[in-house]
């Protein structure tokens, strides 16, 4: 597969719009599964992850859903590619390197559905929205799960529901999370308070890119951490409820900033926009950091023709493998930061013009 | 449901081993909970550190996996480990999810606690040992067969 006609589209959860777009970036819902009577697949023989790819592969080709779902090996796809399909979230970057052997993916064009095979769990499904979406993308993945079940045995019972390959996951096997975008509250250094909230009713807060990662230019990601003993329905009202905490935080902050501190922020984006409109070299950090900003710019209308479409797709073509993508050839280290600083002055040449 | 040995609320359940098909029920609170599996249950058999020798060098019947293999590597190796190990994963899942039991979406199907794919593999396990004449062997896969199939 080539995955380079990729970069032309953005995926669904980039789109930028959806509800409460203006701090929520996206929401993602996974499930995990596993056949039953196989080892999972750490423990499994090579011999028999081929068996379990083979068979999942066939079942989610046969799926009949409004978007179909095309297959892809990711053993056998080259790195930069694998890297690819992570920095668009399709795939775990356990799934493109951590993990050996027959494994792969199957998404849909809008990039809405993906499901791995031979994951730390046999199955993964995911679910992916742009805003806060959290019915839309339960109602989407439940589905598929459904239509999975009726063509294979999950390992399932009564007493602790989908079993997993770790007991952290076991129950309903669902993580959703979602992604918020909140530098207002960094700004303010209000993060940490913001956060408190969370632990005591156990959802969790990671980086962008998952578990271990940094949570650069003020993305968060915020996911339930218990799957057993509590429905599906029942948690994502959980999360529901804080995301709606933390927003009404982000926007409050946002109006505090434009009435006392109006001309910092005015200037901290426009600095912001400078740079990147003029740097020469440029780490995918920065950038990270200085879009956020020009992010918060557009949001608070002070940057007039740039949309929230294009910051994302700034962020998501400015990753390592998109940047590579995009230029044709592998460019490591100093090239690198050099190509996504003459990418980023060519998109932004005139942009913030009206401000 | 009410602690069986305070006024608190029982949130934990426990399922003692007593001989091959000899079970024991506790509904314990939290508390109460922690005290019975980490003083009263070790003294209750012969030897406590014999007693957690026993629970590391426990293993999995279907995929081989070790307890101690599990508490290494933080995975199972198969679904059947839930059983093997479920006196060990009991706890840890109170600690990990507050909860022991499954709340959410179960599959259309009727579920069954073990499969037809599992009996059937068990079936020709069965064949094989007597073809072999590994008489014990094939006792034992036919008492398997007979508890699944009662269940």
């Amino acid at each position: 597969m080539n995955v380079s006609h990729m970069t032309s589209h953005l995926g669904e959860w980039l789109r930028g719009s959806g509800p409460e777009s203006d701090v929520v970036v996206s929401t993602r819902i996974r499930l995990a599964r596993n056949l039953a009577g196989e080892p999972f697949t750490t423990r499994a023989t090579p011999h028999q992850k081929a068996e379990v790819e083979s068979r999942l592969r066939e079942v989610v080709e046969l799926l009949e859903l409004e978007q179909p779902l095309r297959y892809v090996s990711v053993a056998a796809m080259p790195a930069i590619d694998r890297q690819f399909l992570v920095e668009r979230q399709l795939i775990s970057r356990e799934l493109a390197g951590v993990l050996e052997g027959p494994r792969g993916v199957a998404f849909d064009e809008p990039e809405t559905v993906s499901l791995m095979v031979n994951e730390e769990d046999h199955l993964r499904l995911q679910s992916m929205r742009s805003g806060l979406e959290l019915e839309a993308a339960w109602a989407t993945i439940d589905r598929v799960d459904d239509a999975i079940e009726s063509r294979v045995e999950y390992a399932f019972t009564d007493e602790f529901g989908y079993l997993t390959a770790c007991p952290t996951n076991v129950g309903t096997g669902m993580r959703a999370s979602v992604l918020l975008h909140l530098p207002a509250l960094g700004l303010a250094k209000q993060i940490d308070k913001a956060f408190k909230a969370l632990q005591k009713i156990n959802l969790v807060v990671r980086g962008l890119y998952g578990e271990g990662s940094r949570a650069l230019g003020d993305f968060f990601q915020i996911s339930n951490q218990i799957t057993l003993g509590k429905s599906e329905v029942a948690s994502l009202s959980d999360i529901r409820t804080v995301i709606h905490e933390i927003i009404k935080y982000e926007r409050m902050a946002r109006t505090t900033l434009m009435r006392e501190a109006r001309q910092n922020i005015l200037d901290k984006v426009a600095r912001a926009l400078g740079t990147l409109q003029s740097a020469t070299m440029m780490t995918s950090e920065e950038t990270m950091e200085l879009l956020s900003a020009v992010r918060l710019g557009v949001h608070l209308k002070l940057v007039g023709d740039l949309s929230p479409l294009t910051v994302n797709e700034l962020f998501i073509h400015t990753q390592p493998a998109h940047l590579q993508k995009l230029m044709g050839e592998p460019l490591d280290g100093e090239a690198r930061n050099a190509a996504r600083a003459t990418y980023l002055r060519n998109r932004l040449r005139t942009a913030g013009s009206s401000s | 449901m009410k602690c069986q040995h305070c006024v608190k609320l029982a949130t934990v359940q426990i399922t003692e081993v007593l001989a091959d098909n000899a079970f024991e029920e506790f509904h314990l609170c939290e508390d109460c909970a922690q005290h019975y599996l980490y003083v009263t249950a070790p003294k209750k058999k012969p030897g406590s550190n014999r007693e957690f020798a026993d629970s590391t060098e426990k293993f999995c019947e279907h995929c081989g996996t070790k307890f101690v293999d599990f508490r290494n590597s933080g995975r199972l190796g198969c679904p059947h480990d839930y059983q093997a190990f479920q006196a060990e994963l009991l706890p840890l899942l109170e600690s990990i999810h507050s909860s022991t039991r499954h709340a959410g979406k179960t599959p259309r199907r009727p579920s069954r606690r073990f499969s037809a794919q599992e009996l059937a593999r068990l079936r020709k396990e069965l064949q094989s040992a007597v073809l072999k004449e590994s008489y014990e062997e094939a006792a034992r896969l036919r008492d398997r067969i007979r508890h699944i199939e009662g269940d």
